[in-house]
């Protein structure tokens, strides 16, 4: 297709600054990072690293005084891992079984059944936030792994996901299985899931990040913070900055931010095609 | 539906119980909760509670506080949806027509997704941080007298600019496909007819985006009510005054803060109701716009 100098001069000015509108600010939390927190306070952000990247980075892993807390960023960075990988496996099998029954069973409660899964849909978990603190601290479940990821997979996203998916597999697989014997059980395992097997691997990618990048739930749950994630660690870091009438402690802070962003965006980044591939086929 | 379907009595009970199950516990029973308590009145130390009807609701629906809340959620969540969708659009015909570097900017322009809400909050915080923000600096050197600590219409600068920038690459993603999946030969045709390529977006391509907009829309209107939490509670946590509260920033502070059960029960049950109607309509649309 024709495109005139210009043109292709113009289109690539702007993708340079969309580029940088959306890097800028993570590249200055970077660059500052690497400072001491005397040198930020009294020259404000900076642009170029500075020398004290292992001392910051290492203290915020390892020392629990860093953190403000009696838990360093890696054991945070370990809570998001659990959180993040449990939050996108509960979320794949139950939701993959769910949509199995839907699309391929004829059964009495099917429809009412559907619509409780769809009514999910209706009131996310930030609306019926306070009701749902209740109901896991009378269950026991404050400050538990188990108390912070079941309540986040309560919700048919997953499940309407697989829905669309299996509509979309061909009625001849199931007939030629039936016509060879298989029963639903056999059905699923042995042709449905190695069926699924990109869209599995695509919802994973996405939930991975969705989990990892919970907020108001973790924030409320864990009130012990050998559960805090590296998300709501940035919040306790960013909330005691002020305290005690010392220099704020910028640099670490930062440095949290920067390490709660890198995994779930090299996630992102690596598995790219796989993850457009799943956002987009799946929210249509 | 499938045409062929398994009939069978107790395997389809089996596969959707750990769905239903989870669901009753922290869906079903909490909702109701939410619903049973929109209608009590705890006293001040929450010892005993009283069934009031609709008072909460009426008091809610009266309050200043509250209408303050939902003018500024429909104009943070409109504004927010439209800009990153513009700016989101502008840059995606971009890479769309670039040949060089094509798959670099798409990396660059698309990693964005991964940022989770507060961290957005807290690099926004530090952007327009008096003491040392760099975008805080800029204005007032510029002459504007900016000040997002007290003046409301700046800190509602400041939390839709965040909501913004954060939004901009999941609308991106779903720009660049919609438009690689307009076929070569449509666009070399429209090339030959009209030399304008402004004109050409505005007669051929864009039209043809118009349902990937129209649900983006959607997406995007649910993104400012709800996901933009992490934003506001790190950014400005409503201040000033609660100028740049949404509702759903509202429920938490007036029940987990404000320990005010009854109003925040009441405020969840009208989210819940507004919700609704976001969402039958985005699935009505959905469900129309795919062809099995």
């Amino acid at each position: 297709m024709y495109q005139s100098k210009w043109r292709i001069f113009t289109n690539h000015t702007i993708l340079i600054l969309g580029a940088l509108f959306m890097i800028m600010p993570v590249w200055i939390a970077f660059a500052s990072s690497t400072h001491t927190r005397e040198f930020i306070f009294q020259n404000g952000l900076q642009f170029w690293p500075g020398g004290h990247m292992i001392d910051n980075y290492g203290a915020i892993l390892f020392d629990p005084s860093a953190t403000k807390g009696r838990v360093t960023a890696l054991e945070m960075l370990f809570n998001s891992m659990v959180l993040g990988l449990g939050f996108a496996i509960g979320k794949v099998i139950i939701s993959m079984m769910a949509a199995y029954a839907i699309v391929y069973f004829r059964f009495k409660l099917a429809v009412p059944l559907f619509w409780v899964i769809f009514s999910t849909l209706l009131l996310p978990l930030e609306v019926r936030i306070v009701p749902s603190y209740e109901v896991v601290a009378n269950l026991g479940l404050l400050n538990t792994y188990t108390g912070l990821i079941l309540p986040l997979i309560a919700s048919a996203t997953g499940t309407f996901f697989f829905r669309q998916f299996y509509r979309s597999v061909p009625d001849e697989l199931l007939e030629a299985a039936r016509l060879d014997g298989a029963g639903p059980i056999r059905f699923f395992i042995d042709i449905l899931v190695p069926l699924s097997v990109t869209m599995i691997a695509a919802i994973f990618i996405i939930m991975f990040v969705v989990g990892w990048n919970q907020y108001l739930w973790p924030l409320l749950m864990t009130t012990d913070d050998q559960l805090y994630t590296i998300v709501i660690g940035i919040k306790q870091v960013y909330n005691s900055l002020y305290e005690g009438g010392q220099i704020p402690q910028f640099p670490k802070a930062f440095a949290l931010t920067i390490m709660a962003t890198i995994p779930p965006v090299l996630v992102v980044v690596i598995f790219q095609r796989m993850f457009i591939k799943g956002l987009v086929e799946t929210e249509k | 539906m499938k045409r062929v379907q398994f009939e069978h009595s107790a395997v389809p009970y089996l596969f959707i119980a750990p769905q239903i199950l989870i669901i009753s516990i922290f869906f079903l029973w909490p909702a109701a909760q939410a619903v049973y308590q929109s209608f009590l009145l705890e006293d001040a130390f929450g010892m005993s509670s009283q069934f009031v009807w609709f008072r909460n609701f009426e008091d809610v629906l009266s309050s200043a506080s509250w209408s303050r809340s939902a003018i500024f959620t429909v104009i943070f969540s409109v504004l927010v949806a439209v800009i990153s969708i513009a700016i989101s659009l502008f840059l995606a015909v971009r890479a769309d027509e670039v040949i060089r570097g094509a798959k670099s900017y798409r990396t660059l322009l698309m990693w964005g997704y991964a940022i989770a809400p507060p961290v957005a909050g807290l690099l926004g915080n530090m952007m327009f941080n008096p003491l040392m923000g760099d975008l805080y600096k800029a204005f007032n050197s510029f002459g504007f007298e900016f000040n997002h600590i007290q003046n409301a219409n700046d800190a509602a600068f400041v939390v839709i600019l965040i909501a913004v920038w954060k939004q901009v690459s999941v609308n991106f993603i779903f720009f660049l496909s919609g438009l690689q999946g307009i076929p070569k030969s449509v666009q070399e045709a429209a090339t030959l007819d009209c030399k304008s390529a402004e004109r050409r977006f505005w007669t051929i391509t864009f039209p043809l985006l118009a349902p990937t907009t129209f649900f983006l829309l959607v997406i995007n209107l649910t993104y400012a009510f709800f996901e933009t939490f992490g934003i506001i509670d790190v950014s400005t946590k409503g201040s000033p005054g609660g100028a740049t509260a949404t509702l759903v920033y509202k429920v938490y502070v007036d029940g987990f803060i404000g320990a005010d059960l009854g109003g925040s029960s009441a405020q969840s049950v009208l989210l819940m109701i507004m919700v609704s109607v976001l969402t039958v309509f985005q699935f009505r649309f959905i469900e129309r716009k795919v062809h099995y």
